[in-house]
């Protein structure tokens, strides 16, 4: 049941990145590009999601358990510092760069673009390269 | 500032964007936890490399089976939209990169702080949502109108 939840979890996100126009990094770079010829789709998007996403953790809040059983885990993290700013820098040079940020590459790598690989490739690269040279001790 | 009428699709991206609302609700009320992308693919991949157990990891691997299947759900009703690209191999792997990077350093992407983190009304995701959506709209201000002059 969990498996299924978090399959049907992750297909309908997947749609909805689709049907957003999120998988499409020229979409994404005219949302960023405000001096340019700017297209606010995808703040419709963020809204949209946004507002759904509401509803949810209020009610979540609510609930010490989740529907099959699993402890509700909410991230309680408040620490303002270096590297939530920093990370937040790094990520945005590259989405801004390439136009793909995670899960619209994960989606657009289903669908068999190429290019989207080579995003997913780098990303993981990352991901190692900073839990093993940059991550802080303890 | 030039708004891009012709670009503009505000129904089809707010369907979008409830469908990941609901999508990010199904996830945290069914399993409990807060579906950030970047961290569904982070703690697999960290297990895969430091070979401890994927069994903790199976709700976090369907979820990306289910993100990787939804082109071929959508193409059994309608054709998939188009992606454009304008970057080269190199630009790709340095975006993927910086994207890799920043999101276990700032501990979140556009889902884990911008949709989850706005939607609990985080402080922290709003100053990382910020930072990451500045820098976006710098890198792109940078490479379409600084460096290539074309408008």
């Amino acid at each position: 049941m969990r498996l299924l939840l978090a399959l049907l979890s992750g297909l309908i996100f997947g749609l909805g990145l689709i049907a957003g126009g999120m998988t499409d990094p020229a979409k994404v770079k005219a949302f960023l590009d405000i001096f340019g010829a700017w297209d606010p789709s995808l703040a419709l998007v963020m809204g949209g999601a946004i507002a759904v996403g509401v509803v949810a953790f209020a009610v979540a809040r609510k609930r010490s358990h989740s529907w099959t059983g699993e402890r509700m885990e909410i991230p309680a993290y408040t620490t303002i510092d270096a590297r939530l700013l920093g990370g937040g820098v790094l990520f945005g040079a590259g989405w801004g760069i390439g136009g793909f940020c995670p899960g619209p590459a994960l989606v657009a790598l289903g669908s068999g673009l190429a290019e989207a690989g080579i995003f997913v490739a780098a990303m993981l690269a990352g991901m190692w390269l900073y839990d093993r040279f940059l991550q802080p001790p303890g | 500032m030039n708004i891009a009428w012709n670009l503009f699709t505000p129904w089809q991206s707010l369907v979008g964007g409830l469908l990941i609302g609901a999508a990010a609700a199904l996830y945290l009320l069914g399993n409990g936890r807060v579906a950030g992308i970047a961290g569904i693919v982070a703690s697999p991949w960290r297990a895969l490399r430091t070979h401890v157990s994927l069994g903790p990891e199976r709700n976090r691997l369907a979820f990306i089976v289910g993100l990787l299947a939804a082109p071929w759900a959508w193409q059994l009703i309608a054709p998939l939209p188009k992606a454009t690209l304008d970057v080269g191999t190199l630009g790709l792997a340095a975006a993927g990169l910086l994207v890799g990077i920043g999101s276990r350093m700032g501990n979140g992407c556009t889902s884990g702080h911008g949709v989850c983190g706005l939607s609990r009304f985080s402080l922290r995701s709003l100053v990382n949502v910020l930072a990451f959506m500045a820098t976006g709209v710098v890198t792109v201000f940078v490479l379409r109108h600084l460096l290539s002059g074309a408008a």
